[in-house]
């Protein structure tokens, strides 16, 4: 082999690695974020493409697709069974907010030091670690006619009890307040890990202006207690929006479909053993979409403003 | 359920896999080549068990035929068989009579199978089922089982509030005067999964239209607004608006109100042949347990019944075809259809088998077989799936508010309009 032979090749590696190195910076982010992308094209924005693409269709889920266009949101506009479950929906998102204040009393009534308030805060956290079937059939024997507890102590209280779970006027209530149990508590830990960041200066300094009670709560913990506030309203509106597994279990969107919320009749008419109806339900979940993006890019914008801002 | 379907799909692939290595083995060793039939279905534990005796009879006499069993949960089954029919279709699967097996029969996804009707003169000694199996003039699948619904009541209620048994509706409303005043409810349902809310309006519908009729709106041929539906309507409303079905009921599943039943709170109920076990589960004997056909409304009308049939069917994608029609006409005798069902506690279809000494047994295969008016197989099934649910949504509604029906109707009325076009 002759020396200028070596030359070339030393030189030709040394150009391949120069670009290599000269785009190290540049490529290297992409090279680490590349798994991760291919995974959320294909598991979260094909899925997106692709419900939004049938949503277009009269589909059983077994024969062939026929394109009808705009037709199932004509149908859904007209539908009282979606205008119920949107009022639903709306419902959840707004009770479900009381969540959050409750978290936080909970957490400032819990933040001290007494022997054992360990085990009160773990067991006020309990009803989240718990599945939510579990809690969807608590409440359910709770309301039950009958033999249950609330149904009992409204008929000693008013003569005639009431069956929550088979009143169209009450179920939604009734399902609410079993989400907000195990919600409650999933607020009080976010706050409680808050309450231990809370620098105890300000308390000092605001204490010797003269603050107390109310005023020290609103204008000198709550704000700090700003990031765990945020977290919280996040996992709640989220929370809310995907309330399926408490109504399948409780009601199962009865009676007469009163208690239905958008997620859950999506899945009845795409899934279930009477629906079948894949174009329809993707219409209504691409409804249930163009209403969690609202919230969504709502959250991104501020985290984005944050960022930047920090 | 996904989760359920997947965990019962699992041993499958493991078993086929095993099926093909046991397969491969035995071709290469070149020994006497046992054929697989796959066969999926959705048994409770008794009829379950009453299912392999029956197979195990059939591998006797057929030595060279393995059929492999793959047991579902009966809920998950019915979302399953969409995947399992266009995926991997075994060779043979459970399902349902009437409009209920439609959406496969038109997807092509059941085989045909009127040769094996022909070939074993079926349509003589399945005759009280031909009409639930054929579409388009051909024949889809063998039932094997139906039961019959009517009212079973509690016969130390009668006696308490010093009633008799009714043979026609107005009867039975008078009866329910006295029940209510003696603190029994005289109708009990449970309607919380909506389908047991149907078994009232089927009969109430049959004993004032006629079955023609129920078979026409079922169908789509009538409208919900009609005179006669709302003339059905009318007669139920002496039932719901006095106060005499069980309240709460949407909040109840059907064997809450079993056990209604079963207490003595309640007097009637209007159920399947399917509920005695849990009537005698909850301390009833054929001393206390009565069992009437669904009293006359109108005389005019033929007795129609209700007996929901339960089949089996060849899929389309099959791949052992030749003795998984084997297997039906054996299952199609009957013989194999009375020991079935003596061990389902159900009725034969096969007018040649004898039926167990049972007595709820008895009353059923004597009302059923001299139904003069014909043999409808439940809202749910003689309904399509869409119209089913918002109809029994409906009914439901019906039973809690029956000031709204006018509004109920015109609601079916617009689904029906849309789902049948």
């Amino acid at each position: 082999m002759t020396d200028s032979a070596i030359a070339a090749s030393a030189e030709a590696t040394s150009v391949n690695r120069s670009y290599w190195r000269r785009n190290q910076r540049k490529l290297a982010p992409w090279l680490f974020l590349a798994p991760g992308i291919a995974m959320f094209l294909l598991y979260v924005i094909y899925p997106i493409v692709e419900s939004m693409w049938l949503s277009f269709y009269d589909w059983d889920g077994l024969g062939a697709k026929a394109w009808i266009g705009l037709e199932n949101y004509r149908e859904l506009f007209d539908d009282d069974a979606f205008y119920t479950s949107l009022k639903n929906n709306i419902l959840w998102l707004v009770l479900y907010m009381l969540a959050v204040p409750a978290g936080l009393f909970i957490a400032l009534f819990l933040n001290q030091t007494v022997r054992g308030i360990r085990i009160y805060k773990s067991l006020f956290f309990f009803p989240f670690v718990i599945s939510q079937v579990v809690v969807g059939l608590i409440f359910s024997w709770f309301y039950a006619p009958n033999f249950g507890l609330f149904y009992h102590l409204i008929e000693w209280l008013t003569g005639t009890g009431v069956a929550v779970l088979a009143d169209d006027r009450y179920v939604t209530y009734g399902i609410i307040a079993a989400g907000l149990w195990p919600q409650i508590a999933y607020c009080m830990i976010l706050y409680l890990t808050g309450l231990n960041n809370v620098s105890p200066d300000q308390i000092e300094a605001a204490r010797l202006d003269g603050a107390k009670g109310w005023r020290m709560l609103w204008f000198v913990i709550v704000p700090q207690l700003r990031p765990a506030t945020f977290i919280a309203v996040v996992v709640t509106v989220i929370g809310a929006l995907r309330s399926f597994d408490l109504v399948s279990i409780m009601t199962d969107g009865g009676p007469y479909g009163s208690s239905r919320v958008l997620s859950f009749y999506m899945y009845e008419q795409a899934l279930s053993e009477y629906g079948y109806r894949m174009g329809y339900g993707a219409a209504i979940a691409v409804v249930l979409f163009a209403i969690m993006m609202v919230f969504i890019s709502g959250f991104i914008w501020k985290m984005v403003r944050d960022e930047q801002g920090g | 359920m996904q989760r359920e379907d997947y965990q019962a799909m699992k041993p499958i692939s493991k078993s086929a896999m095993l099926g093909i290595a046991t397969a491969a083995l035995m071709s290469s060793t070149a020994i006497a080549q046992q054929r697989t039939l796959n066969y999926y279905a959705d048994f409770d534990p008794a009829p379950l068990a009453a299912f392999e005796a029956a197979i195990a009879d059939f591998e006797a006499a057929n030595p060279d035929i393995d059929v492999v069993l793959q047991n579902f949960d009966h809920e998950g089954y019915k979302t399953a068989i969409r995947n399992f029919l266009t995926a991997d279709a075994p060779d043979l699967a459970n399902w349902y009579a009437g409009n209920r097996m439609a959406p496969f029969v038109n997807s092509g996804q059941f085989m045909d199978i009127s040769d094996v009707w022909a070939e074993n003169g079926l349509d003589k000694s399945l005759g009280s089922a031909l009409a639930s199996m054929t579409i388009d003039g051909k024949q889809w699948g063998i039932p094997y089982t139906y039961y019959q619904w009517g009212i079973y009541y509690n016969k130390d209620a009668y006696k308490k509030a010093g009633v008799e048994v009714p043979a026609t509706w107005d009867e039975f409303i008078s009866n329910c005067a006295k029940f209510k005043a003696a603190g029994i409810d005289c109708v009990t349902t449970g309607t919380k999964a909506l389908w047991p809310g149907a078994g009232i309006f089927d009969y109430l519908n049959m004993r004032t239209n006629g079955y023609e009729f129920h078979m026409d709106l079922t169908a789509g041929k009538v409208a919900w607004t009609d005179d006669r539906v709302k003339a059905t309507f009318a007669e139920w409303a002496k039932l719901v608006e006095p106060g005499y079905v069980t309240a709460n009921h949407a909040a109840l599943e059907w064997q809450d109100a079993a056990s209604l039943l079963v207490q003595g709170k309640a007097a009637n109920y209007v159920m399947g042949n399917f509920a005695v076990a849990v009537f005698k589960d909850g301390g009833m004997t054929n001393d206390t347990l009565g069992f009437m056909p669904f009293p006359t409304i109108n005389p005019d009308v033929p007795r129609a019944e209700e007996a929901p049939t339960d089949t089996v069917h060849i899929p389309a994608g099959a791949k052992n075809v030749a003795d998984a029609k084997k297997f039906l006409a054996y299952l199609a005798t009957a013989d194999v259809q009375t020991k079935l069902n003596e061990a389902l506690g159900q009725l034969p279809i096969n007018s040649g088998s004898s039926v167990g000494d049972d007595p709820f047994l008895q009353a059923g295969f004597k009302l059923l077989s001299t139904t003069p008016g014909g043999i409808a197989q439940f809202f749910d099934r003689d309904a399509p799936a869409e119209m089913a649910k918002i109809g029994m949504e409906g009914f439901q509604e019906f039973m809690v508010k029956p000031d709204k029906v006018d509004s109920i109707l015109a609601r079916l009325e617009k689904a029906r309009q849309r789902i049948y076009k």
